[in-house]
């Protein structure tokens, strides 16, 4: 198990090295995501709905997309020169491969939402301070599971045409789940409701995570090995 | 007899079964008091939901089948099964909204199960689109089977999590109409379409199969 473990950190180490080196993943995400919440800033009607109400949806939202965007580039950067072939020849578990992607894009989402989340509260005012560990949590959770699944989905559309767009399609079905529960865990966090009223959710964002991140690990290597 | 003629045979006498029911439904089962007519369509609608639920089982379930024996038939039979799955999904998707406007004053309503089939379908179109998007078969197989396993994995989740949403959301009316106790005669009618709605579906998966089959032999 801890060579399994160390042989991911290895993946996700490389890949986080070729991403710092060039940052245009990483920039361009950032980017993109301080425009949506911009964008979303000019499709309400401030007069008419509180930026409080319509709050958890933009975070989510946001985070969403900067997300489904940001999975793509994963294997993509292994496509060129034949660097996936040399990935899978090398002496390493196909799981450790998987987890290896997954911890890179934990690391790539996570920095992207660690920007986003002040901008967020920056831009509609909305005060988080006071639930920030809470809200951090649910954040990591919730990310934890689309990630997963995001992870081993870029993995199947890596060769397939229109990859761009085949992704957020075969996804998004699957983020409903993770989807529902951050929003209203978010919507009672921000309304200083307690933590009691969702429990619910929180079990069932918890239990997506241990399903779908060990059902990924299971199947990843159906999808790689001829 | 070839697959092919016994798949169409077989949906010949589910659509045959089929006319027995509308004939059934429409002229021997009594009218619902509150509801009037348009609560017939329960009859097309809830066994083509229960044909939906049962290709998307049988495609996760061929897909484990696949990944596990490699045998490209499983394959074939889980493409067949998505098909009509979608096939019959969209005879829910429609007869429900003819069904709600009537009844609950709404073509639609983000309820529970509402939502729920809305996402198999999604799924199943999902599924389709990446079938479509990949030449080779071997690789189409493998990836299509991993979309199957987690689509049938999915399900409960989308269920629970749109269950929850709900609850803690009451709404004002009381959308679903509570309908344990059918009467007899209505009983009888829906158990028939049920099993027409099987028959069917085996009917149009036989040949779907079989047509599978030379699809593999002309690519």
């Amino acid at each position: 198990m801890s060579g399994l473990l160390r042989d991911a950190l290895v993946i996700a180490r490389k890949d986080l090295a070729l991403e710092l080196r060039t940052k245009t993943g990483l920039g361009s995400a950032l980017v993109f995501t301080a425009l949506v919440l911009t964008v979303f800033n000019f499709g309400r009607d401030p007069t008419a709905v509180a930026a409080l109400d319509l709050a958890p949806s933009i975070l989510w939202v946001t985070f969403t997309f900067a997300a489904v965007l940001s999975l793509n580039r994963a294997f993509q950067l292994e496509l060129e020169n034949q660097a996936f072939e040399g990935l899978l020849v090398s002496p390493i578990d196909r799981r450790s491969l998987y987890l290896g992607k997954l911890f890179a894009n934990l690391v790539f989402v996570g920095l992207v939402e660690a920007v986003g989340l002040p901008l967020f509260a920056l831009f509609f005012n909305i005060p988080i301070l006071h639930v920030l560990l809470p809200l951090a949590a649910l954040i990591a959770v919730a990310t934890v599971g689309f990630v997963a699944v995001g992870t081993l989905m870029s993995a199947l559309v890596i060769r397939v045409r229109f990859a761009e767009l085949m992704l957020p399609v075969l996804l998004l079905p699957f983020l409903i789940p993770p989807l529902v529960g951050a929003v209203q865990v978010t919507a009672r966090l921000l309304a200083g409701r307690p933590l009691s009223e969702v429990s619910g959710w929180l079990r069932l964002l918890l239990a997506y995570d241990v399903v779908f991140v060990s059902l990924a690990a299971l199947l990843f290597p159906a999808t790689v090995d001829e | 007899m070839t697959l092919k003629t016994r798949g169409r045979s077989i949906t010949l006498l589910g659509l045959l079964l089929l006319a027995g029911v509308y004939v059934r439904a429409i002229w021997f089962t009594p009218v619902e008091r509150t509801q009037g007519g348009a609560q017939k369509i329960f009859y097309l609608h809830a066994p083509a939901a229960w044909s939906t639920l049962l290709a998307m089982g049988l495609v996760g379930l061929a897909s484990i089948l696949y990944l596990m024996m490699k045998d490209e038939r499983f394959d074939r039979f889980a493409a067949a099964s998505a098909e009509v799955g979608t096939a019959f999904a969209c005879v829910m998707l429609t007869t429900g909204p003819l069904w709600g406007k009537p009844v609950w004053g709404t073509w639609w309503t983000w309820d529970a199960r509402l939502t729920l089939t809305l996402f198999l379908f999604f799924l199943f179109i999902g599924y389709q689109l990446l079938r479509g998007a990949i030449a080779e078969p071997g690789t189409r197989a493998r990836y299509a089977a991993v979309l199957g396993i987690f689509g049938m994995v999915l399900v409960p989740f989308i269920h629970l999590s749109v269950y929850l949403f709900r609850t803690l959301h009451p709404q004002p009316i009381v959308l679903k109409p509570s309908a344990p106790s059918l009467p007899g005669d209505m009983l009888a009618t829906l158990l028939f379409s049920f099993l027409t709605f099987t028959v069917l579906y085996i009917g149009l998966v036989t040949q779907r199969y079989a047509t599978g089959a030379g699809d593999a032999h002309v690519g």
